[in-house]
C-alpha cells in the first residue's frame, strides 16, 4: 500500500493580478515516480517553487508533509531542503570550475560556522556517493568539462548528500541522447528501491510514458487530472496539455518529385561523418533522424560551408557547386537553421525586425547606400505576417518571446533571403507542442512553395509526420532510407537505436 | 607499477595547465637574455627583481582573487596612492609615528576603499568595471586636489633602514653586499597565506564557486555581499601594503607614481591563466605571470633598450601569450566535436 508522502490541496498563486495556479490539489506516493506535465504557462514551475519554499501559495492552501502540516506563512527553500526536498533545475546550479567532487561535497562548506576544509572528508563523500549508485564519473574532473549527461548525474550525487526524500527534476531529458536518458532512469530507479520519491518535470512525452508510474497534467494553472501513464498515449497525453485535438498526419506520401535540386556525393570529413550521399528535390521535405553524435549537425554544417568537408562533391541544379565557406552557401541559397537558436540563431536584446532583416541588409540598401526604412519594414511586415509571430510591436527585443515566437522569428529571418534549400536543425527542440505544430505546418507551406527542405531531428514523431523521406544517420554515416508512407513509428524507433 | 602510473598521469597533468607554458617560456627568455648579458643570470639580479616586483606581485595576488570572484577592480591603483600618501604625510610631519602606526593606517585605509567598491557594486547591482574605473577617479582625483600633487620625501632614518634589511646576506665578486629584501618575505609570506586562505578555507572555495556560477552559489545559500566585501577589502589591504612597499623601494611619494601600473597588473595576472570571466585561475600562474613582465622589463634594461620599446615588447608577449592560449582552446574544442565514425 501506497504511502503518502506528500499532499497538497486548495494551491493557488497569482503573480500581479494573473493566475498562475488555480486551486490545484496534488499529491505524491513515498518512492513513486511521478511526473508533472504541462505546456510552458501551465503552472508546472510555479507549483515546484511552492513545494521547494521559493515562493508561497495564497491563502487557503494546506500541504502535508510526511503527514505533518506545514507553516506555510514560515515555510522557506531551507526548511524545504531540511525536509528532504532537493530540486535539479535545468541548469543545474553546478560549479563549472570546481571539481566533481568539490561540486558534490559543497554542501559542507556551506555548513553553518565551519571555516576550514576537510578535503579527505569531501573525498570520502563524493566517493561513497558516486559509488553507492553506480556511475561512472572521474571525480577529478572539472564539472564544465563533462556533458550534460554527467553534470546531471553530478547534481543527483549532490542531492543524494544528506537526507535526500524528494528529488525534483526539470526538465532532465532535454538534451541528453537516448543512452544517457537510459542511464539516468536507471539512477532513479535505484532511488525508488531506497524509497526516494522522484518527480519529473517535462514535456517530452515519450520518455514520461517510459518511466512514470503516475503522470499528473496541468492546463492554464488548473489540474487536468491524475493519470496511470497504461492508460495514455502520445496522442491523448497532447490532448490533455494543450486542450486542443492535434492531428497527426502523414503528409501526402504519394506525391513524388522530380526536379533534383540538391545532390551530395561521397561527402566525408575525418572524424564526423563519411560517405554521404543524398538527393533532395524540389518541394521535398527529406528527415534526417539520428541521435546525439550521429554526425547529423557536423554534417549540416558543412552543407553550409561552416564545418568544410575533407572529401565529396555538391551539386545544386544539376551543376557541381564548391562550397568552402557559408558565404559560399549563402550565394547559393542556402539557408541554415541552427539547433541553438538562443547562441546561433538570433541576437538577442535586439528587435524582432532587426533579427529578421540581418541576412537581408544589402537587399535593402538605397542609392545612399544606407538602409532603406520603408524596405525594411515591408521586409519584417512580410515576415510577420507569413510566419504569423504574434508580437504587440516589431521593435520588442526577441528575448522577450516565448521559444516558438523566437523559433518563428529564426525562420523568418532565413526565409526572407529566399532560400533554395533550407536546413532546420532541431527547429521545435525546447517548444511546446502546440507552437510545433504550427512551425510544422510553416515548413511545410515553404515545402509547397518550391523550397528543399532538410529537417534534422531525433524526434520519431517530428520527421515521421513532417517529411516526405527519412534518411537515418548513424555514426557519422546514413544507414536506412525509408520513404515515410512505408514505415511505422516503431519500426523507425527500433532503427534509429539500433546498436 | 602503481606509482609508475600516477607519475605519467602527474606529467600529462603539469603539461594540461597553461601555467607549465608559461614556465618554459620565462626559461627560454632568461637564457636569451643572459645570453647578451652575462649580468642577467646570477642570483643577486635575481634576488633585485624579486625585490624590486614585490609591490607588482603583492598587487598581483589581491587581482587574482578578484578576478576569482567574478569581479575586477580597476581602482586598486588609485586606492594604493591614497594610502601610501596618507601614511607618507603622517611620517614626515611626525617622524616619532610608530612603525606599527605606519603600517596599519595605509592597510585600513586600503580596507575601506575596497569596502566602498564592494558596497556600490552589490548595492547598485552594477558592472564591477565601471564602478572601479569611477571611484579611481575619484580616489585619485580627491587626493591630487587635496595634495596639489605635491611630492614627500625626507622619511625617518628607521624607514629607509627598513628597506635595506635582507635576510640571506651575500657579497658579489666586488664586495658589494646583497641578498633577499625582507620586502620579498612579504610577498612570500602573502602568496603563502592566500594559497592556504583559497584552499583550504570554505571562503576561499565560496569565492571560487561564485566566480564559476553566481546564481548557482546564491542558490547555494552563499551570501553573497559578505563574499564580495571580503573579496574588494582584501585587495585593498594589499594595496596598503603594496603601497608601503613601493614607498620603501623609492624613498619618495608622488601621487602619481603608481597610477597607470593598474593595466599591466591586470595583463600579468591574464598572462598567468586567470580569467577575466571568473572563476579560475592560480597563484603558481599568477606568480609566473608577473615573473614573465619582470625578467622582460629587467632584461630589457640591462640590455640598455629605452622604456618605450619595452612597452611595446611587453605588449607583443602579451599577445603571443595570450594567441598560444587561444589556439590550445581551439584545439580543445575540435577534439570535442569528434564523432565516432567506426573507421
Amino acid at each position: 500500500m501506497a504511502v503518502l508522502f506528500l499532499q497538497m490541496s486548495r494551491i493557488s498563486k497569482f503573480y500581479a493580478g494573473v493566475r498562475a495556479l488555480d486551486n490545484v490539489d496534488f499529491s505524491l506516493d513515498r518512492g513513486e515516480i511521478h511526473c508533472l506535465v504541462g505546456e510552458n504557462g501551465s503552472g508546472k514551475s510555479t507549483l515546484i517553487k511552492i513545494i521547494s519554499g521559493v515562493e508561497k501559495p495564497e491563502e487557503g492552501a494546506d500541504i502535508l508533509l510526511e503527514g505533518k502540516r506545514l507553516d506555510i506563512e514560515h515555510f522557506t527553500s531551507k526548511n524545504s531542503i531540511d525536509n528532504g526536498v532537493h530540486v535539479i533545475y535545468q541548469d543545474l546550479s553546478l560549479f563549472p570550475n570546481l571539481t566533481v567532487r568539490e561540486n558534490i561535497g559543497f554542501n559542507m562548506h556551506v555548513e553553518k560556522g565551519k571555516k576550514f576544509v576537510n578535503w579527505a572528508d569531501i573525498n570520502k563523500i563524493a566517493q561513497e556517493v558516486v559509488e553507492d549508485i553506480g556511475v561512472n564519473i572521474e571525480l577529478e574532473r572539472e564539472v564544465g568539462t563533462l556533458s550534460i549527461a554527467d553534470q546531471q548525474l553530478v547534481a543527483i550525487c549532490k542531492a543524494l548528500i544528506g537526507d535526500l526524500k524528494l528529488l525534483i527534476m526539470d526538465e532532465p531529458t532535454s538534451s541528453l541522447t537516448k543512452n544517457e536518458v537510459d542511464s539516468l532512469f536507471s539512477v532513479v530507479k535505484k532511488l525508488k528501491k531506497r524509497g526516494i520519491t522522484t518527480l519529473f518535470v517535462s514535456h517530452k512525452l515519450n520518455e514520461i510514458l517510459e518511466i512514470a508510474e503516475r503522470v499528473t497534467v496541468l492546463r492554464d494553472g488548473k489540474c487536468v487530472g491524475v493519470y496511470d501513464p497504461d492508460e495514455l498515449d502520445h496522442e491523448k497525453l497532447t490532448y490533455l496539455m494543450t486542450g486542443k485535438k492535434i492531428e497527426y498526419i502523414k503528409p501526402d506520401t504519394d506525391s513524388v518529385f522530380s526536379e533534383k535540386l540538391l545532390e551530395v556525393r561521397g561527402f566525408s570529413k575525418k572524424g564526423n561523418f563519411k560517405d554521404i550521399d543524398l538527393t533532395l528535390y524540389k518541394g521535398e521535405i527529406l528527415g534526417i533522424i539520428g541521435l546525439l553524435g550521429s554526425g547529423r549537425t557536423e554534417f549540416a554544417l558543412s552543407l553550409f560551408g561552416i564545418n568544410a568537408a575533407g572529401k565529396g562533391r555538391i551539386l545544386i541544379e544539376g551543376k557541381e557547386v564548391k562550397i568552402r565557406a557559408n558565404k559560399d552557401a549563402l550565394n547559393h541559397g542556402i539557408g541554415y537553421v541552427p539547433e541553438d537558436r538562443l547562441e546561433l540563431g538570433l541576437v538577442m536584446p535586439q528587435s524582432i525586425g532587426n533579427n529578421i532583416t540581418i541576412t537581408i541588409l544589402q537587399k535593402l540598401l538605397n542609392n545612399l547606400n544606407m538602409i532603406d526604412k520603408g524596405k525594411k519594414e515591408d521586409a519584417v511586415e512580410r515576415g510577420v505576417s507569413d510566419l504569423a509571430i504574434k508580437v504587440a510591436s516589431t521593435e520588442s527585443a526577441v528575448m522577450t518571446l516565448s521559444g516558438g515566437n523566437q523559433q518563428r522569428v529564426v525562420l523568418a529571418k532565413w526565409i526572407s533571403t529566399e532560400p533554395r534549400i533550407l536546413i532546420l536543425d532541431e527547429p521545435t527542440v525546447g517548444i511546446d507542442v502546440a507552437a510545433k505544430s504550427s512551425i510544422h505546418e510553416i515548413i511545410k507551406k515553404l515545402a509547397a512553395q518550391g523550397i528543399g527542405i532538410i529537417l534534422i531531428s531525433d524526434e520519431i514523431q517530428e520527421v515521421l509526420y513532417n517529411c516526405h523521406r527519412i534518411l537515418v544517420m548513424r555514426k557519422g554515416r546514413i544507414t536506412g532510407e525509408f520513404r515515410t508512407g512505408e514505415i511505422t513509428e516503431e519500426k523507425l524507433f527500433q532503427v534509429v537505436n539500433a546498436g | 607499477m602503481q606509482v609508475n602510473m600516477k607519475g605519467v598521469g602527474l606529467g600529462k597533468k603539469l603539461l594540461k595547465r597553461n601555467e607549465i607554458y608559461l614556465f618554459f617560456v620565462i626559461i627560454g627568455l632568461s637564457i636569451i637574455l643572459s645570453i647578451f648579458n652575462p649580468n642577467f643570470f646570477t642570483l643577486e639580479n635575481l634576488f633585485d627583481i624579486l625585490r624590486s616586483y614585490s609591490f607588482m606581485g603583492i598587487l598581483a595576488v589581491g587581482l587574482l582573487v578578484v578576478l576569482l570572484s567574478g569581479g575586477i577592480d580597476i581602482s586598486f591603483t588609485a586606492n594604493a596612492t591614497v594610502a601610501q600618501y596618507v601614511m607618507a604625510y603622517l611620517l614626515v610631519n611626525n617622524p616619532e609615528m610608530s612603525i606599527f602606526l605606519a603600517i596599519f593606517i595605509p592597510c585600513t585605509i586600503g580596507i575601506v576603499l575596497g569596502g566602498i567598491n564592494a558596497s556600490l557594486i552589490y548595492f547598485l547591482n552594477a558592472p564591477p568595471i565601471i564602478i572601479t574605473i569611477a571611484t579611481l577617479n575619484v580616489f585619485f582625483g580627491v587626493l591630487q586636489f587635496i595634495s596639489g600633487g605635491k611630492w614627500l620625501y625626507n622619511f625617518p632614518v628607521w624607514f629607509r633602514n627598513f628597506s635595506k634589511i635582507t635576510v640571506i646576506k651575500l657579497f658579489n665578486p666586488e664586495g658589494i653586499p646583497y641578498g633577499l629584501s625582507i620586502l620579498t618575505i612579504i610577498w612570500i609570506a602573502i602568496i603563502l597565506g592566500t594559497f592556504f586562505i583559497l584552499k583550504y578555507t570554505t571562503l576561499g572555495r565560496k569565492i571560487y564557486a561564485m566566480g564559476g556560477n553566481i546564481e548557482a552559489a546564491k542558490r547555494s545559500g552563499l551570501n553573497i555581499l559578505q563574499l564580495q566585501m571580503f573579496v574588494y577589502c582584501f585587495m585593498g589591504l594589499f594595496a596598503g601594503i603594496a603601497s608601503i612597499i613601493q614607498a620603501l623601494l623609492a624613498q619618495t611619494v608622488a601621487p602619481n607614481a603608481i597610477m597607470g601600473r593598474e593595466l599591466e597588473i591586470i595583463a600579468a595576472v591574464v598572462l598567468g591563466g586567470a580569467s577575466l570571466a571568473g572563476g579560475s585561475g592560480s597563484l603558481i600562474g599568477t606568480l609566473l605571470g608577473v615573473s614573465l613582465i619582470a625578467v622582460i622589463s629587467n632584461g630589457l634594461t640591462l640590455m640598455r633598450v629605452s622604456s618605450y620599446w619595452q612597452k611595446v615588447f611587453i605588449g607583443l608577449i602579451i599577445i603571443i601569450s595570450v594567441s598560444v592560449t587561444a589556439l590550445q582552446r581551439r584545439a580543445v574544442a575540435r577534439r570535442v566535436a569528434v564523432v565516432d565514425v567506426g573507421e
